[in-house]
């Protein structure tokens, strides 16, 4: 048992602070923190684009497919030092989802015609699963794709879909069968959201953003080609791909950070003359959190671990779910108590300086969309579900 | 980076598994507990003759020179057979003082004696009034002839019953709580002076009181330097507040191992009750609460071998997460196992019991707490 880092490793990781501090820089950051979609969609992809330049794009692809080949303790540092850079992470849909299942379960030709845009951020995807009737019961969803010559036609509807005001494709789940178990008619379709009958509606969140869609398909036709595997196969491929997702979801290395910032914006406020920090019971708090904190990063690099030895991430994902976005939450949580009045701020036209700080403003945002982390990716009751029947054997 | 154990760590692992699974049933240990001296000698040299006994030890005095990570494997097998012979008093307190402090001449007298299994050791620390402070002492030690005579009393030795040898902290210069002036001694636990009385913890053991009334002891029987002795005794609290966490998840796991079995055989309303998701989810919790604690343990360990990490704030960390992870785990098992939970033939309230005691012992979760937060928010 060794967790210490070879020289190499050592150099690899200034390397990684190096680029990001130079890439990362304070016209992207602004770009990215701009209230217009249109400037904020062009920012995130200039930065993915400069992380395609430098061959860092896809640290969780295989070196064939345009992977960066690294290993656990590789994979670690990057994701540490990217975090702690306040270096937003990809956009999953494309890099995290559905590019995996293309690489895993493609024809050439799929693979040839999707992975090369994933990489350089030129097609923007969406994920078209869940349904108005069909959220934690997935399998029960009902949008039917209809066989008509060479072509399917998809009718019925998503929801949640984020980003699909972005989207040039969707990766979908559609009924093709009505037969046996419900698992078993679902196919894994590419949808061209240019097609023809494609309705896009948008929803309006907590946080008062809008990044979550309702997506109509009305007699879509998607051609037989961009079908995932074979027909009636595709909840196999969907959940090869939801354990990779939970996986990132824990976000331990972004809630390491956030907490980090917690931390010194309580040692500026000043409650009696007193640091926030320095209160017994606030000390507590922030130590409840950053004791999980610990425990879970360890937690992750054990699953970073077995995965690089040759296991798949299994329930242990679920796991890291779990705990990882009620860390999420505690750290906002706490984010909230610490910004106090400044909680309340909504977006505005006044300064950071004007206002005071943007410190709660910035809190309410997280804390908000937050509340979705424990919702979304298999809600946590149902990742315990799944631990409880995978591990438990219950 | 790896969580690999190393092929001799594996064989170690095994050998004290497989002992507990054939020769330390609970009937066995419960026989044990009872008996007059509370351990048994017989399978103490059985330890001995296993190499167990060894493990910490430098290869200069015959031992197997392990780490940190040697101990952890050893102590999270002996938690699962809930073993009450005295490794933590003996080999890690007595002999890890020892070994990081006494002189060639102690570690050359004793050491070998400790891995053999002929001398049985005890650390007697604690005084009535001190609670988690290991500089609270308030027992002194005066000059004397070219020696030293102690004066005053320490609760709660473990081992302090069957110990031959035992190392005393006293205090040697400064005022009660002073962090200097704090000495260790090794003597005889039968050394003129010494009234000694016995009694039973909940969790099986059996410790002392001890009286110490004009106890002479040689200069040469200092075990470290004179005042300094503080340093010496974090320094291996440190390693036995790991060795404690590992026995406590080999504790958890048994918990969890029989709760979970209990739920699939047990029958209600015509259904196992493990069928019930109100119960699925509690499991679920004290699964997530061993594995995080495993994680915690991992690190501590890596932090004391690596030194990527200060080593101090990781095992406060880590006793925090095992006073809370334990908590909910018996908790839940007591629960789960219903009125069977509740009585003491069952060996689920003993795990418990165990595990409240090292949840108490140098320092709980509050008080680690407490020291971590002064570490990480001033
Ligand atoms: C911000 C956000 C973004 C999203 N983005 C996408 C996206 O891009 N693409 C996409 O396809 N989907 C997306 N989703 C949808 C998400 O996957 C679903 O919301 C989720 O699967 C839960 O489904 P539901 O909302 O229908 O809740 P329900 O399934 O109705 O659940 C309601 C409550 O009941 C509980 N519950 C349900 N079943 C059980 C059970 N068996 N045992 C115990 N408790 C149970 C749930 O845990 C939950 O607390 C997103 C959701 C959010 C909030």
């Amino acid at each position: 048992m060794d967790t210490s880092f070879t020289p190499e490793e050592l150099a690899f990781r200034d390397e990684v602070r190096t680029f990001l501090s130079e890439s990362y820089d304070a016209e992207l950051q602004a770009r990215l923190a701009s209230g217009d979609p249109k400037v904020y969609k062009q920012a995130v992809i200039d930065w993915q684009k400069r992380l395609h330049e430098k061959g860092w794009i896809a640290p969780n692809w295989p070196v064939e497919y345009g992977g960066t080949g690294w290993d656990a303790t590789r994979q670690f540092i990057y994701d540490s030092e990217r975090a702690a850079a306040g270096v937003r992470d990809v956009v999953p849909f494309g890099l995290k989802m559905v590019g995996p299942v293309i690489y895993t379960f493609g024809t050439q030709e799929q693979k040839d015609r999707f992975l090369p845009s994933i990489l350089a951020s030129d097609e923007w995807w969406c994920q078209g699963y869940s349904e108005p009737g069909s959220g934690s019961d997935l399998a029960s969803l009902k949008t039917r794709a209809v066989l008509d010559g060479d072509e399917y036609v998809v009718t019925g509807a998503k929801i949640w879909t984020t980003y699909a005001q972005f989207a040039d494709w969707i990766f979908c789940l559609v009924r093709t069968s009505n037969e046996g178990k419900k698992q078993q008619g679902i196919s894994f379709l590419l949808i061209d959201m240019k097609s023809p009958g494609i309705k896009v509606n948008p929803i309006v969140s907590i946080d008062n953003h809008h990044s979550l869609n309702e997506v109509e398909f009305n007699e879509v036709r998607v051609p037989v080609a961009n079908r995932i595997g074979e027909q009636d196969k595709g909840w196999t491929y969907a959940k090869a791909l939801l354990a990779h997702e939970r996986t990132s979801i824990a976000g331990v290395a972004d809630t390491k950070r956030n907490l980090a910032q917690v931390r010194d914006f309580a040692k500026r406020e000043v409650n009696a003359g007193k640091s926030l920090l320095a209160e017994p019971g606030f000390q507590a708090r922030m130590s409840d959190i950053e004791i999980e904190l610990m425990a879970l990063e360890f937690t992750e690099l054990r699953v970073l671990a077995a995965v690089a030895s040759g296991g798949a991430p299994g329930a242990e994902s679920s796991l890291l779910k779990i705990k990882g976005t009620e860390l999420q939450q505690a750290v906002q949580s706490l984010a909230m108590e610490v910004a106090a009045y400044y909680q309340g701020v909504l977006p505005n036209d006044l300064s950071a300086e004007e206002l005071g700080h943007d410190f709660g403003s910035k809190a309410r945002q997280s804390f908000m969309y937050g509340r979705a982390a424990t919702v979304y990716g298999g809600s946590n009751e149902i990742q315990k579900n799944i631990i409880a029947k995978a591990v438990l054997g219950l | 980076m790896n969580f690999d154990f190393t092929e001799e760590q594996v064989m170690l692992r095994d050998s004290v598994a497989r002992f507990i699974q054939d020769d330390y049933s609970f009937d066995t240990r419960q026989g044990i507990a009872a008996s007059e001296t509370g351990m048994s000698a017989e399978l103490w040299r059985t330890f001995a003759e296993l190499g167990w006994l060894s493990v910490p030890f430098a290869e200069e005095h015959g031992g197997f020179g392990g780490s940190a990570v040697d101990v952890m494997v050893v102590m999270e097998q002996l938690g699962k057979g809930l073993v009450l012979e005295p490794y933590l008093a003996t080999v890690l307190l007595f002999g890890g003082l020892l070994q990081k402090g006494g002189s060639a001449e102690l570690q050359a007298n004793y050491i070998p004696k400790i891995i053999d299994g002929s001398c049985l050791g005890a650390f007697a620390y604690l005084e009535r009034q001190s609670r988690f402070e290991l500089a609270d002492v308030a027992t002194t030690a005066t000059a004397q002839d070219g020696g030293y005579r102690l004066n005053g009393e320490k609760v709660v030795v473990f081992n302090g019953a069957n110990a031959d040898h035992l190392i005393v902290s006293a205090r040697s210069s400064g005022e009660q709580s002073d962090e200097h002036g704090i000495s260790l001694f090794l003597l005889p636990a039968d050394a003129a002076g010494i009234e000694k009385k016995t009694y039973r913890l909940m969790d099986g053991q059996l410790v002392a009181n001890l009286v110490l009334k004009d106890v002479k002891v040689a200069a040469t029987d200092l075990v470290g330097e004179l005042d300094q002795g503080l340093a010496l005794i974090e320094a291996v609290v440190v390693e036995a507040n790991m060795a404690l966490a590992a026995e406590a998840l080999g504790i958890m796991e048994q918990l969890n191992a029989k709760t979970l079995e209990y739920t699939k055989t047990r029958k209600q309303f015509n259904v196992a009750i493990g069928s019930f998701q109100a119960l699925q989810h509690r499991m679920v919790d004290t699964f997530m609460a061993y594995e995080q604690t495993k994680s915690l343990l991992y690190r501590a360990v890596c932090a004391l071998t690596d030194e990527k990490e200060d080593a101090a704030t990781a095992v406060h960390a880590l006793k925090v997460m095992l006073d809370r992870a334990g908590k909910l785990v018996y908790g839940e098992a007591i629960q789960l196992h219903g009125g069977m939970g509740l009585t003491d033939e069952l060996d689920i309230g003993h795990f418990a019991k165990r595990l409240m005691m090292i949840n108490t012992t140098f320092g709980n979760g509050d008080y680690h707490q407490a020291k971590f937060n002064a570490l990480r928010y001033s």
